[in-house]
């Protein structure tokens, strides 16, 4: 782990003191027992937002605390152990990193300390198919004598049903496929002009499919250059990929405590299982690749600290062996649980469902792969 | 800037205006020609000269103290006077020299050595005077090295050597050797080893060069038959050669933790790419299948050297550094057998050219380099046995059949 300071260090110990007494796995299976269609329980979001969790990023004139990316990175790790389910990914990271990078002094001054106190969910709408990519968006938003109206689909908007506003990523110029024509705007989740699909996915987070009929929006909800959002764009799925990584690192290396566990402890042929050699080996490769992802997830959300130049390049690395080895990991959860790991009553399940959505998040592997190429010129 | 960071910029001007002074300019670009480890290079004129400025001003190994003919640097000191010899195409041959002396004896005896044996062995090492062998393996002892049957009897004023060793690198070439040999056989297999040391330049040794699938023939099967060592070059103590042997191991590991492919180009594999497969009109390479497990490999490769900065951030003030090394050492073999796999790939046939007009010098390197590569996963641990050591020294599973 990064060599931490002593803010960093304390807010850690925090975390996993708050999250074994309140958001334990077992907190994330009672919410997903309930039905409960938003994917977490508000008293959860209320207890972070009365710790300073949405505020991590925010800059103290606007009520957070400005700690940066790698300390936000340790919180999303210790939750995405347990599965803690709340909004802060979404809006604590996401959304107001797309308010921190493209917001004007009026937006950042409206919505940044209402998303520091949890009181406003900012999720960003981006991918419209099954498949992440920027580029292709083809949500119309057509000028308008007052601003823009805005027409189209979004879907698997992350925390879309809890979210009180969208950051909405519209096409004003060109066609799909462009990179260039892509303007964000900062809506009204309650507005008319929008309706919701709640989603029911395997993972049992709080995913959205968003209909916008003719939107109408004024000059202000326009986050950023009209027609150059891309580069913005870009910029947030970034820091969202870079997130998005720290939480799978997280629930990967639960999977592996766990693995570990088991092979200390059930016996087969009067040994424990973890002296067979071939569990001894997996688990050492396994272990060889926690750290290497360890490696990845830091050194990206560090550059984006540092604000580096090659933050895309390390967002997509990250996002990518973070992917690898959940992927690996969770697969290896089961297989080295036997029977028991194929059990709805084990927690096996949880791990393996959220790492495949975490897998299509922001980009799979296969995404940043192909990103990292063209990012290296080639 | 802190007086810290202040203080390494001062050096950092000494280190330049130093090299500047000293690194005669004939022999940049030359590097590869002295930095290999399968040829005796002869050393002569610029060379000579240049080893011997290294040696005198103990740069050769920075970080050793100035009273062993070392450097006396800090590591942030070395690493500074490593990034300028790099910013002129300088280069630091010694380590080379020295074959086994910088990276693994040299620490050993400073840390298991009286003070007589450090006065004699550590100077001309840190001179890349005199290069050391490892008679370690055998036979029958590779990866269970402690079952190595070479013996060492008391003869009153020196020890007295029987037995063979294998895969000893550089053995025909070196002047000193360092070897475990077994002084009791009425104990357990770890309890009756030593660690001696002694001239190469004597009656009871023999070696015989074995060739290597890579065509040079850097290791030798060495035999002893009444081979002798001097009393005072018992390293540690007598019977001890297990635990001074495996720190040297642990130092041997430590050094293999870079990545950095065995001779062969260091240069960008996309730039290589470029050349041999060439881009399309949208900027991509040609093979998309080529090219997406290139960016696995860079990617790859970046995450390793992530590590090692990670590893060594978090390891300051703290001495347990080799828990990782077994990490490191495989992922580093990883990264740098895939690089040599994706070289002579994205070479094509020329990736294969053994040697003649028709291929060009980089060619017939990345097919030579691709080869001696293999070794990594199986010297100093193999690949299986670090695996072995991560699942019972770091992860705690127990040793019923992970052994080593
Ligand atoms: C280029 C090169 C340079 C070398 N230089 C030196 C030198 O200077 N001095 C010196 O003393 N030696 C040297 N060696 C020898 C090296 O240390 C040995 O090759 C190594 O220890 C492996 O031993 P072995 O070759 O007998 O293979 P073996 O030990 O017979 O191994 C064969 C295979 O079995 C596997 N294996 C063995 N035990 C286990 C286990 N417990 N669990 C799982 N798998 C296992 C190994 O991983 C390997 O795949 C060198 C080797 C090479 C290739």
């Amino acid at each position: 782990m990064a060599a931490l300071n002593e803010e960093q260090s304390i807010l850690k110990d925090q975390a996993i003191a708050w999250i074994n007494d309140n958001g334990p796995v077992a907190a994330f299976r009672a919410m997903r027992d309930s039905g409960n269609p938003l994917g977490f329980e508000q008293a959860t979001w209320s207890a972070m937002a009365d710790m300073g969790w949405p505020g991590i990023l925010v800059p103290e004139e606007f009520g957070g605390s400005n700690l940066g990316y790698l300390t936000f990175g340790l919180i999303l790790e210790e939750l995405g152990k347990q599965l803690t389910a709340s909004p802060l990914l979404a809006s604590g990271l996401v959304g107001a990193a797309a308010l921190i990078l493209g917001g004007n002094a009026a937006q950042k001054k409206a919505c940044l300390p209402r998303i520091a106190d949890g009181s406003r969910i900012v999720t960003l709408a981006v991918d419209e198919s099954t498949r992440h990519d920027p580029a292709g968006i083809a949500l119309a938003a057509h000028k308008t004598a007052n601003g823009f109206a805005l027409s189209g689909d979004k879907c698997f908007v992350v925390e879309g049903g809890a979210a009180t506003d969208f950051v909405v990523a519209a096409r004003t110029a060109g066609n799909a496929g462009d990179a260039n024509g892509i303007t964000l705007f900062l809506v009204d989740g309650a507005a008319d002009g929008i309706s919701r699909t709640l989603l029911r996915t395997a993972d049992s987070r709080g995913y959205a499919h968003l209909k916008f009929a003719n939107l109408e929006v004024s000059h202000a909800a326009v986050l950023g250059d009209v027609d150059n959002g891309g580069a913005l764009l870009d910029a947030i799925l970034d820091r969202a990929r870079a997130g998005v990584a720290a939480e799978m690192l997280g629930t990967a290396s639960q999977a592996f405590a766990m693995t570990l566990e088991y092979l200390k402890t059930r016996k087969q042929f009067g040994q424990v299982i973890g002296a067979f050699q071939a569990l001894g080996h997996r688990a050492a490769e396994l272990y060889t690749e926690m750290e290497l992802a360890r490696s990845a997830v830091e050194g990206a959300l560090a550059a984006i600290d540092a604000d580096a130049a090659d933050v895309p390049a390390m967002c997509s690395l990250s996002k990518c062996k973070a992917g690898a080895f959940l992927f690996r990991m969770s697969n290896q959860l089961i297989q080295i649980h036997g029977g028991i790991g194929m059990t709805d009553e084990f927690d096996a399940g949880f791990y393996l469902k959220r790492a495949r959505a975490l897998e299509t998040m922001y980009g799979n592997q296969g995404f940043h792969r192909a990103r990292f190429a063209t990012l290296m010129g080639f | 800037m802190s007086e810290a960071n202040a203080k390494l910029e001062q050096f950092r001007g000494e280190a330049r205006a130093w090299l500047a002074a000293n690194f005669p300019r004939s022999l940049v670009g030359k590097a590869a020609v002295y930095m290999t480890y399968d040829l005796d290079v002869p050393m002569e004129g610029d060379a000579l000269a240049w080893r011997t400025a290294l040696g005198e001003k103990g740069w050769g190994t920075p970080t050793w103290p100035t009273e062993y003919g070392g450097g006396g640097l800090s590591q942030m000191e070395a690493r500074v006077l490593q990034e300028e010899m790099h910013a002129i195409g300088a280069f630091n041959p010694i380590p080379i020299l020295a074959g086994m002396g910088v990276t693994m004896v040299g620490p050993t005896v400073l840390e298991y050595g009286t003070e007589d044996q450090k006065q004699r062995h550590l100077p001309p090492i840190a001179r890349g005077e005199v290069r050391w062998c490892l008679g370690y393996s055998e036979p029958n002892a590779g990866s269970d090295l402690a079952s190595l049957a070479t013996k060492a009897v008391d003869k009153g004023d020196y020890w007295e050597i029987n037995g063979q060793k294998i895969w000893t690198s550089g053995a025909d070439i070196s002047q000193w050797c360092g070897a475990l040999v077994r002084t009791d056989v009425n104990v357990g297999k770890r309890d009756g080893i030593s660690f001696l040391m002694f001239p190469m330049d004597q009656p009871g040794v023999r070696t015989r060069p074995i060739k290597l699938i890579a065509g040079a023939s850097p290791f030798c099967e060495t035999f002893f038959d009444n081979a002798r060592a001097d009393k005072k070059d018992l390293l540690g103590k007598l019977n001890d050669g297990w635990s001074v042997g495996k720190r040297l191991l642990q130092h041997e590991r430590q050094s293999q933790t870079g990545g950095a492919p065995m001779g062969g180009g260091g240069g960008s594999l996309q730039e290589l790419a470029k050349k041999y497969v060439g881009l399309d009109s949208a900027g991509k390479l040609r093979d998309e299948d080529l090219r997406l497990r290139l960016a696995q490999h860079l990617m790859d490769a970046k995450t390793h050297s992530l590590t090692l900065a990670r590893v060594a951030a978090e390891s300051r003030g703290n001495a347990k550094v080799t828990a990782a090394a077994s990490i490191l050492k495989n992922s580093a073999t990883h990264v740098a057998q895939a690089r040599a796999e994706l070289t002579l790939e994205i070479m094509g046939g020329n990736g294969l050219g053994w040697e003649g007009e028709s291929f060009n010098d980089e060619e017939i390197n990345a097919v030579r380099a691709w080869l001696s590569g293999k070794a990594m996963s199986i010297y100093g641990g193999s690949f299986e046995i670090q695996n072995n050591i991560i699942s019972k020294n770091i992860l705690g599973l127990p040793e019923t059949t992970q052994k080593g």
